[in-house]
């Protein structure tokens, strides 16, 4: 197997350039797919036969808690690529996306309680599944806390990297409790095994919902890691003569 | 991979696997109180402490629903395919409450078993569909029903 690609992003300057050609596509993409789908699942997808109009919440409750587990397994990854192998960029993206993870894990919370209202009757319920979900958050904010209360650079990325990996245990718990226990929470509307239990004029507008915050991601990571890197390397001969490039070019 | 990386990998593969059998087994040991709610075989069969506020949840019976005339209180009984319990509400009940529907009360048993409920919360299942399909479907059923009578 080629692994010259992984090796490659080891290198800050090398990563700069590459991610500075896919972020308009990247962009664009998360632009056009968000304004679709939200037009799409909000003003044309039919209403559910017992919610009626409160359901479409769905189209923002379950990409944000898609994104918020699947930042949180990213976070761990990239937590073990830096302990071993020692890749600095790593611990760019771990501290850069925890960020977009905490929100993303709000924003799940916040949709889901204002859904929670009129279908269940109630705003918050110590249910498995929504318990499972606020650890998260926390498990965000101790990241986020631990990497700024570390000011050496390489404990801190250890001390992260380490948390980010032990934390991973919750995210099955959260997929499975709805499973395990008697949750309020209902079970997964989509199994890999079975057809969606919705018809496909309800989930296309899912779908590219999904696909749209996914594209947001990247490219807000991506510029979010640009950034860092240019900080951090800011002694290097090449960023230097990016940014002047940069100032010179757009008086 | 060189022997440091590998050895590394192994130490948090390791670390990983000890952290989730700990978290498994004390998941498992608190497997009943992480459990939202009693199901009526529980309640039947005396698993619930007595004089203690719990939530009990199931599927609201055809037909079982009791409304009085001049107050809020209902009467419904709620069961799980295997055992029921009655249960008495005062108070509005959510949108989606109806018969045939999950629902999860919290209340107190009293002395004749029945389930006094503060709080009505509705559940609804993992199935969407539009009014118009979930029409259609229904008349599909009563059609079956009525060609097979």
């Amino acid at each position: 197997m080629n692994w010259t690609w992984f090796h490659k992003l080891g290198s800050p300057k090398w990563f700069y350039e590459i991610s500075g050609r896919w972020l308009p596509w990247l962009g664009g993409a998360a632009i056009v797919l968000l304004l679709l789908g939200s037009v799409w699942g909000l003003a044309f997808a039919p209403q559910d036969y017992q919610q009626g109009n409160s359901f479409r919440i769905i189209y923002l409750h379950v990409p944000t808690a898609i994104l918020a587990q699947s930042i949180y397994v990213m976070l761990a990854v990239a937590g073990v690529v830096g302990l071993v192998w020692k890749m600095k960029l790593a611990d760019v993206a771990l501290q850069q996306a925890a960020p977009i993870g905490a929100w993303m894990t709000f924003l799940a919370l916040l949709t889901g309680a204002v859904w929670g209202k009129p279908t269940w009757g109630a705003w918050w319920v110590w249910d498995a599944r929504l318990t499972a979900m606020l650890i998260l958050l926390f498990l965000y904010f101790g990241i986020i806390a631990l990497g700024n209360a570390i000011s050496n650079r390489d404990s801190a990325a250890k001390a992260c990297a380490v948390l980010a990996i032990v934390g991973v245990v919750n995210i099955p718990i959260i997929k499975y409790s709805v499973e395990w226990w008697n949750t309020l929470h209902q079970p997964a509307t989509f199994k890999l095994t079975e057809k969606p239990a919705m018809p496909v004029e309800m989930w296309a507008p899912l779908l590219v919902m999904v696909i749209g915050f996914y594209c947001f991601l990247a490219a807000v990571l991506l510029m979010r890691m640009r950034l860092e890197i240019l900080k951090r390397e800011a002694r290097a001969s090449w960023v230097k003569t990016e940014l002047r490039a940069q100032v010179e070019g757009r008086p | 991979m060189n022997p440091v990386r590998k050895k590394r990998l192994y130490i948090i593969l390791a670390l990983l696997v000890g952290v989730g059998a700990t978290v498994g087994l004390a998941l498992s040991a608190l497997q009943q109180n992480i459990n939202l709610f009693y199901t009526p075989t529980q309640i039947a069969n005396g698993e619930v402490p007595d004089g203690v506020r719990i939530r009990a949840g199931g599927m609201v019976k055809e037909g079982s629903l009791q409304r009085t005339g001049d107050s809020l209180d209902v009467e419904f009984v709620v069961h799980d395919g295997a055992s029921e319990v009655r249960m008495r509400y005062r108070g509005i009940l959510p949108d989606l409450f109806r018969e045939g529907q999950g629902i999860v009360a919290l209340g107190r048993l009293n002395e004749e078993n029945v389930l006094v409920a503060d709080e009505v919360l509705a559940k609804h299942d993992e199935n969407y569909m539009p009014p118009e399909v979930a029409q259609a479907m229904d008349k599909a059923i009563q059609a079956k029903a009525e060609s097979a009578q």
